[in-house]
């Protein structure tokens, strides 16, 4: 409105007139938008390369923020899994009393089999027992001394998947424990919900790490582009005086803020998967000596890597809509 | 095209830059403002480009009353005046091209578009073997051309000046000021602060005088 009032008004009331106030179509602005955001994102990137070891530093520092709670959380969301994993083959040992027949076990065993609490019932015979401890304990000779095999029989009872909550399992132990032929029974539910805790705790303390991180990159991306915005206050000055609306000159920063998240969280996955590798090996080892299957925290899946890098460029633009939000309105032509 | 009615500026402190000032600009008209260092030169200009604004009194341009644009129209006002300062204001890291360039891309014109116009624009000015090369290797005379040719590229009704030939030598000042005629002849208004009283009286336009923030004469506007 105020350019077409403004225009008229020239050529209106002087006819010898020729330079006419100019004004692109509106689907040459239009196409011009896209264009123009487009050059204006990678001429951000040019300006960063211009000084390739300060954007490092800076990106570097955001990744650092970034890959402590994606590092963390890669740890606690494998843990968790693998907790799963137990409790999915939660198990119920029956030790038999010792003058059981093992008709009256086998009749036992059909019994609990058809239970619907019950998916599966293993009989592991004191002779079967015997042997494998033999052959794994180490205490071998010793073993052979013993006239009388000290072992018992042993029902194996896992609980069917439906069947598999904790208070379900108590009600099973108790009707496990009627029977009058078992010894004792066994379940060792306890560490599994103490580690549930400490997991949940460990949940916990990744919201709060992670929360203070964010906010640690958001105040870094906001610095450094309150810094860019000081260093080019006569640019944005001659911008502001030649009809630059202040979307139009912001653009440059916000893009920026948004490289510097991206390459915050491309370091970020880097250093996690490098943590990773570092820490595979050894815990590999470590597993052999449970004599579990090799377990191994793999590489940074990716969903996650998806998500640090949605979060980075996030942060980043918000970083740096926040300091030109707050530092652009100070920078007037005087 | 500039209407000043009863126009005054106050600062801060109280110090009045401007006092009670009436004159009239045709569309077309090109005038000096001319006056002592403090007159008000400079800050009639700025109000005129929405940089300051009138504490009483209204100052219309093109019809608009500035008291009534808000911030946010300010910018696409201002697309409608070429303002060219006594020192230059080029972006040193851009070429002589990207510098005139500039608001023709702050429009949202077509590259193919920006190219005819800036090389339209460096020709007036005599410029356009330079569009390669950056303003700092060039003279002050010849980077005074490129921030004229960077004023008038969108083809503004109205162009504003304060003290373009402050740092020149006569020779240059007069080649600037041909510079501003030429415009003027194809129908832009010219507004020009300068205290150059030798080269003004040479031109033989509208002469407006401030004093201590009073106008003293309005000139021979029609």
């Amino acid at each position: 409105m105020i350019e077409n009032n403004f225009a008229n008004n020239n050529s209106g009331e002087s006819s010898s007139v020729q330079l006419r106030q100019l004004k692109p179509s509106f689907s040459s602005r239009f196409k011009e938008f896209f264009i123009r955001h487009l050059q204006v994102f990678f001429y951000s990137l040019g300006l960063l390369s211009r000084t390739p070891f300060a954007t490092l530093m800076t990106a570097s520092a955001l990744g650092i923020a970034l890959a402590l709670p994606a590092g963390l959380f890669v740890i606690l969301d494998h843990a968790r899994q693998l907790s799963g994993d137990i409790n999915s083959i939660n198990q119920i040992s029956l030790f038999m009393k010792k003058e059981v027949s093992k008709k009256t076990i086998d009749s036992i065993q059909k019994k609990l089999e058809n239970y619907p609490e019950i998916a599966q019932v293993k009989h592991i015979s004191r002779d079967v027992a015997l042997q494998e401890f033999q052959k794994n304990s180490g205490f071998g000779d010793a073993l052979k001394a013993l006239k009388n095999n000290p072992l018992p029989d042993l029902l194996i009872v896992f609980p069917s998947l439906t069947h598999n909550e904790p208070e379900q399992i108590n009600n099973l132990l108790t009707e496990l424990k009627k029977i009058k032929q078992v010894d004792l029974v066994q379940l060792d539910i306890q560490w599994l919900q103490r580690l549930y805790a400490i997991l949940h705790i460990g949940q916990r303390g990744v919201l709060i790490i992670g929360s203070l991180l964010a906010l640690g990159v958001l105040l870094i991306v906001g610095n450094t582009i309150r810094l860019a915005i000081e260093n080019r206050r006569s640019e944005i000055v001659v911008m502001k005086l030649i009809g630059g609306t202040d979307s139009f000159i912001r653009r440059p920063f916000l893009y920026t803020g948004f490289w510097y998240g991206l390459l915050g969280s491309l370091i970020a996955i880097l250093l996690v998967n490098l943590s990773l590798i570092i820490i595979n090996d050894p815990l590999a080892h470590l597993s052999s000596l449970y004599d579990s299957h090799l377990f191994s925290l793999g590489l940074m899946g990716i969903n996650v890597s998806l998500m640090l890098l949605f979060s980075g460029c996030f942060l980043g633009l918000m970083g740096a809509r926040i300091a030109v939000g707050k530092h652009f309105k100070e920078i007037e032509p005087k | 095209m500039i209407q000043f009615d009863q126009v005054s500026k106050r600062f801060q402190g109280g110090n009045e830059a401007l006092s009670q000032v009436n004159f009239h600009l045709h569309p077309g008209e090109m005038a000096f403002l001319t006056g002592h260092s403090g007159a008000g030169k400079s800050t009639l200009l700025k109000l005129i480009a929405l940089i300051e604004r009138a504490s009483t009194g209204n100052v219309i341009i093109g019809g608009k009353n500035l008291n009534r644009v808000s911030r946010h129209a300010i910018p696409y006002l201002r697309r409608n005046m070429g303002i060219i300062f006594q020192d230059y204001q080029l972006l040193y890291d851009r070429t002589v091209f990207d510098n005139v360039a500039l608001p023709l891309i702050i429009s949202g014109f077509s590259s193919r578009e920006v190219k005819k116009r800036v090389h339209a624009a460096l020709d007036k000015v005599g410029l356009l073997r330079f569009e390669k090369k950056y303003p700092i290797t060039l003279s002050g005379g010849e980077q005074q051309r490129v921030s004229i040719a960077r004023a008038v590229v969108n083809k503004p009704a109205l162009l504003l000046a304060d003290e373009p030939t402050g740092n020149l030598d006569p020779d240059l000042s007069r080649e600037i000021m041909d510079l501003f005629m030429a415009f003027n002849q194809v129908g832009v208004t010219v507004l020009i602060a300068s205290h150059d009283i030798p080269l003004i009286n040479q031109l033989n336009k509208r002469i407006i005088q401030l004093s201590h923030g009073k106008l003293l004469t309005a000139g021979n506007g029609s």
